[in-house]
């Protein structure tokens, strides 16, 4: 780990600066040209991410900033492993597409301000840096701060429209989220009462396994499920995020419940690396398998696509955390925690790809017919073929079927389970595929058969817009060609490098 | 018993009541109040980390109430957007409590 600021370091820097600026500006500059600004800093703020991934991989180390030029216990660094790097770039690709996406379901009209379009670009923007914020924070108040930030910046997103129901699930999203982060926030006073320090790599040579780390690690875990919507902590998310215009959905169901979910992976892999013993990760294990279990059985149920959509996302948060029964500990011995460790990241990836085309497309659905019912969705599959087609790529992502990002990340993850004998991993696994395999059959199997009646369309859609949710869902089909083993770029930085099988 | 354990119970005392306040009352200004009665304690918490200082000869440590004024900060938003979204969804249906689950 360099002890002074690594060439480069800036870029993550700019990586926070850059989407805020664009947020002013857009403030600044008023509804006529927020638009205009988000597009513009988009294509940038994908280039930034690209570099610090790029430079990650050149130094095969971390790059590393420290604001100010104080070093830490003092001053806040921030740094960029190759997870940060990939979920960077993932961030800035993903916004990007949502934003080509949302153009014509967020337009700002010449020559009036309406308040939904500026309310709109002016958060996605802010969603960005917030996460660029927690990718990026080497420092655990810091990351509170970021968390915080990417709430505010979320909750508005599920009641755009403004109706009741949305606002309630806004404020159900919100109460638990508050919950979550003061219960972080808790913990983090408590390691800094007993370390002195809350700089994350200072923390992780202090910390031993005694009460107040146990207390700490505990409340901050319990606080970051709530945000990530594990089980049985995920009653807020559904009608969240099934009840937000379908741009915005695509936004949380993609990409901000990993933002809690890598703070996680950063309090057990590099804050405490030592601490988390079999049983702990054990249990986190059980509340994931319920998750899929459950959140694929409901969602089989569902009448609503969107609805069913968002169900999915339950479940398939539960995959994410099976990373930690699987590879925590990694010091301790785990000979297949590396490639637990890249399934697991793959899965958060993969996901957010799948899961933001299947949104989008289910939106465009929803415009096209004025409803989402799947029992009426006979026919789409005709009317809007680029659409379904893109639906079924996400799908497959979800089931697992090869090629695509989710079975590379199930099969990695299944193969962790086999190895490190823990066998019951590796059932849920399997379930978990044939589960969402039936919700999106119950899907695809209306959506291509006959209507009964014409099919009445009441909006056109464009062509652009179906060709960008294709695209993502491409995106999540390619990563389907990553080779099947421990990854080196996802490894870097990592304190237990080499005893997850690479130097 | 010297001031910062006092402080520190008493920061307990109020996370506990404001966790239970959260969870069991069902309306949604009481649970915004529970909030800020557990970020109440935990600001208190910090400040009873500040005492600690003191035993190395200083006054106090500085950095966690500078961590305090952040934090007020940032719960003082969070409830002003609770808040808002309440007021809202009052002046959109009369009722001031969440929907039951569907």
């Amino acid at each position: 780990m360099p002890s002074s600021a690594t060439p480069g370091g800036f870029l993550l820097v700019l990586a926070i600066v850059l989407p805020v600026m664009g947020l002013l500006l857009a403030l600044f500059l008023g509804g006529r040209y927020a638009e205009r600004v988000a597009i513009a800093v988009m294509p940038i703020g994908l280039a930034l991410a690209i570099a610090v991934a790029a430079g990650v991989w050149h130094s095969r180390n971390v790059l590393q900033y420290f604001v100010g030029g104080w070093v830490p216990p003092l001053g806040v660094a921030l740094r960029a492993d190759g997870f940060s790097a990939v979920m960077l770039v993932t961030t800035a690709l993903l916004v990007s597409a949502i934003g080509l996406f949302a153009r014509a379901q967020f337009p700002t009209l010449p020559n009036s301000e309406t308040r939904a379009p500026l309310v709109f670009w002016t958060l996605l923007l802010a969603v960005w840096a917030a996460l660029n914020a927690v990718f990026l924070g080497a420092d655990l108040f810091n990351l509170y701060v970021a968390l915080e930030l990417l709430t505010f910046a979320a909750v508005p997103l599920v009641c755009l429209d403004g109706r009741a129901e949305t606002l309630s699930a806004a404020l159900r999203y919100l109460l638990f989220a508050l919950l979550g982060s003061v219960l972080y926030l808790l913990g983090t006073v408590l390691l800094y009462g007993a370390y002195g320090t809350l700089d994350i790599v200072l923390l992780s040579s202090r910390v031993h396994g005694e009460p107040a780390a146990w207390a700490a690690l505990s409340l901050m875990t319990a606080g970051l499920l709530a945000k990530a919507a594990l089980y049985p902590l995920h009653l807020w998310l559904p009608p969240a995020h099934a009840g937000a215009p379908a741009p915005a959905s695509a936004v949380l169901s993609g990409l901000v419940v990993k933002a809690p979910f890598f703070l996680v992976i950063r309090l057990w892999f590099d804050v405490m690396p030592r601490l988390p013993d079999h049983a702990a990760a054990q249990v986190l294990g059980i509340l994931a398998a319920t998750a899929i279990l459950f959140g694929s059985v409901i969602a089989l149920r569902q009448d609503r696509l969107k609805l069913l959509i968002a169900y999915s996302t339950v479940a398939q948060i539960g995959y994410l955390f099976l990373i930690f029964p699987l590879a925590a500990g990694a010091q301790t011995g785990h000979p297949w925690s590396g490639s637990a460790w890249t399934g697991g990241v793959l899965q958060a990836i993969s996901h957010a790809f799948a899961k933001a085309a299947m949104f989008m497309a289910a939106g465009l659905v929803y415009e096209a017919l004025g409803h989402d019912r799947i029992a009426g969705l006979a026919g789409i599959g005709r009317a809007l073929p680029i659409t379904m087609f893109a639906f079924g790529l996400g799908g497959m992502s979800l089931m697992g079927l090869p090629p695509s990002g989710g079975f590379v990340a199930k099969a990695m993850l299944l193969t962790a389970a086999v190895g490190e004998g823990q066998w019951w991993w590796a059932l849920v696994i399997l379930v978990g595929g044939l589960l969402a395999g039936g919700y999106v059959f119950r899907v695809l199997a209306r959506a291509l058969a006959d209507p009964n009646d014409t099919l009445t369309l009441v909006a056109d859609i464009s062509r652009t817009r179906q060709a960008v949710v294709l695209a993502v869902a491409l995106v999540a089909l390619v990563l389907g060609f990553v080779p099947l083993r421990p990854s080196g770029l996802l490894l870097i930085g990592r304190p237990d490098a080499t005893v997850m099988g690479f130097k | 018993m010297s001031a910062a354990t006092l402080y520190g119970l008493c920061s307990a005392v109020l996370v506990g009541l404001g966790l239970f306040s959260l969870i069991v009352h069902p309306q949604p200004l009481r649970k915004i109040l529970g909030f800020n009665l557990i970020g109440g304690g935990v600001f208190l918490l910090f400040g009873a980390v500040a005492r600690r200082g003191a035993a190395a000869g200083f006054g106090g440590d500085p950095v966690p109430q500078a961590l305090v004024i952040t934090g007020i900060v940032v719960a003082f938003s969070a409830t002003a957007l609770a808040v808002t979204l309440l007021l809202r969804l009052f002046q959109q249906t009369g009722q001031a409590t969440l929907a039951s689950d569907e």
